[in-house]
């Protein structure tokens, strides 16, 4: 009999408040989540739910109100913007809706940017770069620019990116919300697949039925508070 | 060895991102260059003016003037005065006699060739010692005036810039015609601004008898000096101030070079204010436009101080390529060009050439430079403090 899977994500009693002039706005009330290692989590809520903001929370782009914030052994929520920075480029792949690839540099100078703070030299970088590409299976397009790429090419780069360092953790955020349905079910099955084959864990924040279909747990958020059973 | 990475990658990749935003970028510059351009002229104003009073002014010649005056025009010393003075120790003599020069200071109004306007150019009256006192007049063209006779001889910046100084022409001075005879250089000083004639011609002419102005005297040596002068103010009969010719030419350069340099600095001030808050509406656009790939970099975990960084390389650099046009269209456009301007110590016109001298040069971009880092730094901040999570949402 194998051991249960650990917890690689813990949040516990987790809230998230922001101040607009003189009135408190709760975004987050009481948030308990756990993801396992392995895991594809999708999470699900209308817009404005909280869903981004809980996966900047786990990814360390924000900090809880209340509660905490651990990834594996981590209290991301206790560590200073250095160390944040810093464990965000060891542990968090992210796949940005818009892929939010920088216009001035081409594909392969993309997905090499978290590499430089690696410490691996050209030659690995490359290496690493060149398998990046391979796993999204776009190695032709590697030398493009992201203006003469099609948005689901332009994902496919953003997901090289996320993945290159072999993060911890891939975090999405509405990844095919940009696509039409057939980019959309492409970048799926690759998020799908870096899950099973390559034991990725993976949160993606969806609105979209079709696309938390594909994760192997879907969680939804609605007016700040967390369950598993979408509400109506 | 990881931090200097991020910085140099982060601010390598918003160099690269510069072409998008040119025309920020290109005003920016141009607003820098303008201020450059503008400072760099007015102060090659200020440095020709005092280049042109100080080149000539050697540390072995001497100036006595009349005790309590600020110029040779307030001047005034009689026969006697001037052989004591040039028999003083310290006065190197030749087989004439003491290289002294007793002169006589006069204006007269002549036109100026650029506006036809009556203009103050100054007559010197000097003896035939004044050549070797002087050390550095040389005839470009003609001969030098003779003793006795109306001729003068004209420096050559006073050739340029007034009418009627071709050799073989007449000025009319007093009642008198006097004959140009030759051109002469002083090594680009301030003798090349004056009319020369011999002093003796000279005082009846003004009615000054046997009075004089200033005697100029050739040391034997620089540290001849201070018993040449201790002599002549501890000489009861004598009521004078002894000073070094460069001492004297620094004086009397003082007043407009500070007015030309205040004036410039003024203006380059405002202009700098202005371009300041130019560069810092370009970087804070730079900043803006830029909100959401700044984000990205510190999502990906990139740190503040790379971000802050490579705005103030940014705007660093674009104030260098400013100041550095404005600085080089500053030398072409000033080095070595002509005018004439107004001493007022001698109320007389002193024509003299823009002077772009490196250093100028460096310390305009060296300004620019300020410019940049102040116009660049608080839009850094604004960058660097921006919450990432709300960066990444900006369209």
């Amino acid at each position: 009999m194998s051991a249960p899977a650990q917890p690689l994500v813990s949040i516990r009693d987790v809230t998230r408040t922001f101040t607009r002039g003189s009135e408190n706005v709760h975004v987050l009330t009481g948030i308990e989540l756990l993801v396992n290692d392995g895991e594809f989590l999708a999470l699900m809520g209308p817009s404005g739910s909280g869903k981004s903001t809980l996966l900047n929370l786990i990814g360390g782009l924000d900090r809880p109100t209340a509660g905490s914030v651990a990834i594996g052994e981590e209290r991301v929520d206790k560590l200073s913007d250095r160390q944040l920075a810093a464990w965000r480029a060891r542990h968090i792949g992210f796949v940005f809706q818009f892929y939010n690839l920088l216009p001035a540099l081409n594909a392969e100078r993309n997905v090499e940017l978290p590499l430089l703070l690696t410490g691996l030299n050209k030659a690995a970088r490359r290496r690493h770069v060149a398998a990046a590409f391979e796993a999204v299976g776009l190695t032709h397009r590697a030398k493009h620019f992201p203006r003469t790429l099609s948005g689901g090419e332009q994902q496919r780069v953003g997901i090289a990116r996320a993945i290159v360092t072999d993060p911890t953790l891939l975090l999405c955020d509405e990844p095919t919300g940009d696509l039409d349905r057939k980019s959309g079910d492409e970048i799926l099955s690759l998020l799908q697949s870096l899950n099973r084959e390559h034991g990725k864990t993976i949160i993606m924040v969806t609105h979209d039925p079709h696309a938390s279909a594909r994760a192997s747990r879907t969680v939804y958020l609605d007016k700040g508070q967390l369950s598993t059973t979408p509400t109506t | 060895m990881l931090s200097l990475i991020q910085l140099f990658s982060v601010a390598w990749y918003n160099l690269r991102s510069l072409p998008e935003r040119k025309a920020a970028a290109l005003t920016a510059a141009v607003g820098i260059a303008g201020v450059v351009g503008v400072l760099v002229g007015v102060l090659a104003i200020a440095e020709g003016f005092r280049r042109t009073m100080t080149v000539s002014g050697s540390p072995e010649v001497a100036v006595v003037l009349r005790s309590g005056s600020d110029g040779e025009m307030t001047s005034g010393l009689e026969r006697d005065a001037t052989r004591t003075i040039g028999d003083a120790p310290g006065v190197a003599r030749n087989g004439a006699g003491p290289l002294s020069s007793a002169e006589l200071f006069v204006i007269i109004n002549l036109p100026k060739r650029s506006t036809g306007t009556d203009a103050n150019v100054p007559l010197r009256g000097v003896e035939q010692g004044a050549f070797d006192v002087r050390g550095n007049i040389k005839m470009e063209a003609g001969r030098r005036f003779a003793t006795g006779r109306n001729e003068v001889i004209v420096g050559a910046g006073a050739a340029r810039s007034f009418a009627g100084l071709e050799i073989g022409k007449s000025i009319k001075v007093g009642q008198n015609d006097w004959q140009v005879v030759g051109i002469f250089t002083a090594d680009g000083g301030l003798a090349e601004s004056e009319i020369w004639t011999d002093t003796a011609v000279l005082q009846p002419a003004y009615h000054r008898n046997n009075s004089f102005q200033s005697v100029y005297v050739r040391l034997t040596s620089a540290s001849a000096f201070p018993q040449f002068k201790d002599t002549l103010t501890t000489d009861p009969k004598l009521n004078v101030k002894v000073m070094r010719l460069s001492d004297f030419y620094e004086e009397q350069s003082n007043a407009v070079t500070k007015f030309i340099t205040t004036i410039g600095v003024f203006i380059a001030s405002l202009m700098g204010l202005g371009a300041l808050f130019g560069a810092l509406n370009t970087m804070y656009s730079a900043v803006a436009g830029r909100s959401r790939e700044i984000a990205t970099l510190r999502a990906l975990g990139f740190g503040a101080g790379p971000v802050v960084f490579s705005v103030l390389v940014e705007s660093v650099l674009l104030s260098i390529l400013g100041g550095g046009l404005g600085a080089a269209a500053a030398y072409l456009l000033f080095d070595g060009y002509r005018a004439s301007t107004i001493n007022w110590q001698s109320f007389s016109q002193v024509t003299f050439a823009f002077q772009v001298p490196p250093l100028l040069l460096a310390k305009a971009i060296a300004g620019a430079t300020l410019i940049g880092l102040l116009g660049g730094l608080f839009p850094a901040l604004r960058a660097a403090r921006q919450p990432i999570a709300a960066g990444l949402r900006e369209s």
